[in-house]
């Protein structure tokens, strides 16, 4: 039984990976960048809903449309000052680096205005959760509604991209950003909806992840939002099912072989498999091979 | 015996044939020209005498020696060098560097030798300047040679790519369309470097071309693919002549 | 003949000369004690920049992972001090703590190079800031010591006893510590040096021009006859070595390493990132002076201490707009253009 508790708090873990690997991969796969700063915005949202529930006393769900909001305008915001200049640029590290500064940006005003100290953040989530087999397996209610928020945001993304035109313009971004111009699509206005999207869910991500890690500091982005990256790669990156499903095999890794094997190299096992999967299949899971004209 | 035989080669990319059982020989010497249509495989073709694709069925045979699915760099070593359509120079190296990749096997000092500048990596470094500025003399390059790649005008960059081909010492020299973009004063230019190649250089040419001009003036051979499969092979009149190929070429 | 002096060693003669200011400046007691204690560092980041360079723009493969290699320098190296602490004299065991350094990155830099350089691209990224995560992560874990009964190794401290003769070497989290403190200054410039007449030379070879033929085109570098496995595999091992010796310097410096996170995490590999890219991508002299400002760039503003990091956070996103934003590069190029058609004398309608 204890198995079974162990591999949903892996499921639960993996949800928040995934959430925030689906921001990176679409991302990456619409923008061509890897943006580094998408793990700090995260902080940011946990950093908002923590000031308006524990400073302001909002009630959590207007705590999480305001973080949602907020971080939807940072990640405007910074696209459009930030990396919309650098489209274009002749490598494509510039825009890397320049990401690099973001985050650095964001975390170095977060230590400003909360400071270096841990804030004790309350979970938003007061349900205890459900009892099964007579007490034998406890699942949180953090943990269930973790899981169903994942999915929720999985099908609501994969209906937007597939049912809506924003969505298709995706696609056809995503795909040749050239033709899209070409159609009439607005290549700069689809890239600040594939930013104001991933960075809300980063938001909703980092209430999840702080509601069952319940501290913030400002580099608590960093670390889930370098795994998050791996699980998109994992999966494919460009993939928005591949983003899931990577999401979720790393959480149950992690929480698995932290349990199984060693606490202290849980991590180095999470990146070996990583490495191990890339080498059979260098495109991550669901990825697809583009082979290379001559 | 021919220098480059060919015998039954087909690949196929998602079970579509790219090409199918083509056969042919070059002699040694040989000015020879690869025609057909847009789509036909031309390029295919040569990607498959380099080892860029491996053949799904077939021989190919250079000098004897079967190179069927080496990779590309033991079969520049076994003697078949190339240029490309799309121009594929090193375009941060300059000029004369480019040439002096391909002079790479020539002179191979070690790596040991050339961090810390032992006598051979001084003698044979000069030799190799050498060499490369004789190879660019050629395509009358030589007061470029300090020029980055990508800064070369366009024409200039199809001749230094056959430069690069001609310091790998090749036996077959292989074009991909090296007369593309080119204005007729330039065509003509290209044509008599391309007869210099094989009169003087003694080397074997292999040319995909379009511009009729150039395939009628200098190729002695042909042969015509269609849908990746041979449609016609010969002496250059008789080939351009056959009305397999005009309709091919023309529609119906 | 002066031209080709300064071409060629223009740039050495300067770090020299640097070398010599600092030297003097400090014996005439004209440094603060906090001034002089970025030195040392000042030189390993320059070396590591080099190495990464090497890497990234040389061979044009984006690495995040090489505090990784830096990070295994600094523990063999440090492990070998400890070892040989007694028996060997300082300048002697600081000079082969340098060889065993640089081998074991080396021998990391190949084994990783294997399955890493098949891959293409980000992925290759992703992979290098894995290994490099790995190697910091299983460093951080283990206890390593000998004893008179031989090599200890332990996941666990409950595991890790040693006899009273013994010598623990790497202590988990703590690290290691008591290596001798051999860096200095001028063993750093001089290692710089070294690193950078390499670098120059096997750029300017056989070798070097094969590995930038393949960064410029691959399947024409392999057409042309160059074994690209064999050169990608030679430049990603040499900066790995180079990375090594930097590392080595890192921990004849610090002397404890506890909580290495801090120190090669991947942060750390994208902070060397950052110098190479601010530097110039393949402009190896550039990374040295990138290196070297940008590291006492927030040292030196200890002063504003809150602000510090927010300001450095801010000059970077400028400085990458203001270098490589197409239209700010285009404005540039107008008005340098502008300029020249003003200035009296050289009107000559450069366009």
């Amino acid at each position: 039984m204890s198995f079974l508790n162990y591999l949903i708090n892996g499921l639960s873990l993996g949800s928040v990976y995934a959430i925030i690997a689906l921001g990176y991969t679409m991302v990456y796969g619409i923008a061509k960048m890897l943006n580094f700063a998408h793990g700090d915005i995260i902080m940011v949202g946990s950093y908002i809903v923590y000031s308006a529930m524990s400073m302001a006393g909002m009630h959590p769900a207007i705590a999480i449309l305001i973080a949602m909001v907020g971080c939807m305008v940072l990640g405007v915001v910074t696209e459009r000052v930030a990396y919309r200049p650098l489209r274009g640029a002749s490598s494509s590290l510039a825009v890397l680096i320049t990401a690099i500064g973001v985050s650095y940006l964001l975390q170095n005003i977060a230590l400003l205005v909360f400071g270096a100290d841990t804030k004790a953040f309350t979970s938003v989530i007061n349900w205890k959760g459900i009892t099964l087999f007579d007490g034998e397996l406890q699942i949180r209610g953090t943990t269930i509604i973790t899981i169903a928020v994942g999915l929720l945001v999985l099908f609501g993304l994969q209906a937007f991209i597939h049912r809506t035109k924003s969505g298709q313009a995706m696609l056809a971004v995503a795909q040749d950003r050239g033709a899209a111009t070409l159609c009439g699509i607005d290549v700069n206005k689809t890239i600040a909806i594939t930013f104001a999207i991933g960075s809300s869910l980063a938001a909703v991500a980092g209430v999840l992840f702080c509601s069952t890690y319940p501290t913030i500091t400002p580099y608590i982005g960093s670390m889930p939002g370098i795994k998050a990256f791996v699980a998109a790669v994992f999966g494919g990156i460009g993939s928005i099912p591949g983003a899931m499903i990577g999401g979720l095999t790393l959480g149950v890794i992690e929480i698995l072989s932290r349990t199984y094997i060693s606490s202290q190299l849980s991590e180095a096992i999470v990146f070996a498999i990583l490495i191990v999967v890339l080498l059979v299949k260098p495109t991550g899971l669901l990825g697809k091979r583009v082979m290379e004209k001559v | 015996m021919a220098l480059l035989s060919i015998d039954h080669l087909s690949i196929s990319f998602g079970g579509l044939a790219a090409v199918y059982n083509l056969s042919m020989e070059i002699e040694q010497g040989a000015l020879y020209g690869l025609i057909g249509p847009n789509g036909a495989g031309k390029t295919t073709v040569f990607n498959l005498l380099t080892g860029v694709y491996k053949p799904k069925e077939g021989l190919i045979r250079l000098d004897g020696q079967d190179i069927t699915g080496l990779a590309p760099a033991q079969i520049s070593a076994a003697g078949i060098a190339r240029t490309f359509q799309n121009i594929r120079l090193f375009r941060a190296l300059s000029v004369i560097d480019n040439v002096k990749v391909g002079l790479h096997e020539s002179f191979p000092y070690s790596t040991l030798a050339g961090v810390l500048r032992l006598p051979s990596f001084r003698k044979q470094e000069q030799a190799i300047d050498d060499r490369a500025m004789e190879i660019l003399e050629i395509f009358k390059l030589g007061e470029q040679r300090d020029l980055l790649a990508a800064n070369l005008p366009y024409g200039a960059q199809r001749k230094l790519e056959i430069a690069r081909a001609l310091a790998t010492k090749p036996k077959l020299l292989l074009l991909d369309e090296p007369a593309a973009g080119m204005n007729p004063g330039e065509t003509q230019e290209l044509m008599d470097t391309i007869r210099y190649i094989r009169d003087e250089l003694g080397l074997t040419v292999l040319l995909i071309e379009h511009d009729m001009r150039l395939v009628s003036g200098i190729c002695e051979q042909l042969t015509v693919l269609n849908f990746g499969r041979m449609l016609a092979q010969g002496e250059t009149k008789q080939v351009l002549q056959d009305p397999e190929v005009i309709k091919a070429y023309l529609g119906e | 003949m002066l031209n080709t002096i300064r071409r060629k060693y223009g740039f050495y003669i300067v770090i020299v000369l640097f070398w010599l200011l600092m030297t003097l400046l400090k014996s005439a007691g004209a440094l603060s004690s906090h001034f002089a204690s970025l030195l040392v560092p000042m030189t390993y980041y320059a070396i590591a920049a080099v190495a990464l360079n090497l890497c990234v723009g040389i061979l044009g493969e984006l690495s995040i992972g090489h505090a990784g290699f830096m990070c295994i320098g600094a523990f063999s190296g440090a492990i070998f001090s400890l070892l040989t602490k007694e028996a060997l004299p300082g300048a002697l065991r600081f000079f082969l703590a340098f060889l065993v350094g640089i081998a074991l990155a080396a021998l990391f830099g190949f084994l990783i190079g294997i399955p890493v350089l098949r891959l293409k691209g980000d992925y290759l990224a992703i992979v290098t800031l894995a290994f490099g995560e790995i190697i910091k992560n299983i460093l951080q874990a283990v206890y390593f010591g000998v004893d008179s009964k031989g090599v200890h190794l332990a996941l666990d401290m409950t595991d890790f006893t040693l006899e009273p003769d013994g010598l623990t070497l790497i202590k988990g989290p703590q690290g290691v510590s008591g290596t001798p403190r051999d860096s200095s200054f001028t063993v750093g410039i001089i290692v710089l040096l070294l690193a950078l007449v390499l670098v120059h030379h096997l750029m300017d070879s056989r070798d070097g021009r094969a590995i930038m033929a393949i960064r410029d085109n691959r399947i024409a570098a392999e057409a042309t006859g160059i074994h690209v496995t064999r050169y990608k595999m030679l430049a990603f091992t040499l900066s790995a070595a180079i990375a090594g010796a930097a590392g080595v310097l890192f921990s004849h410096n610090v002397t404890t390493m506890t909580n290495i996170t801090n120190y090669f995490n991947y942060n750390a590999s994208i902070m060397l990132l950052v110098y190479v890219v601010l530097g110039g991508i393949g402009n190896i002299n550039g990374s040295v002076v990138a290196a070297m400002i940008l590291y006492l760039l927030p040292e030196m503003m200890r002063g504003l201490q809150r602000y510090r990091m927010l300001i450095y956070a801010i000059v970077l996103i400028l400085m990458m707009l203001f270098n490589w934003s197409p239209a700010l590069v285009e404005k540039r190029r107008k008005a340098v253009a502008w300029l020249k058609n003003k200035l009296p004398g050289r009107g000559k309608g450069v366009a």
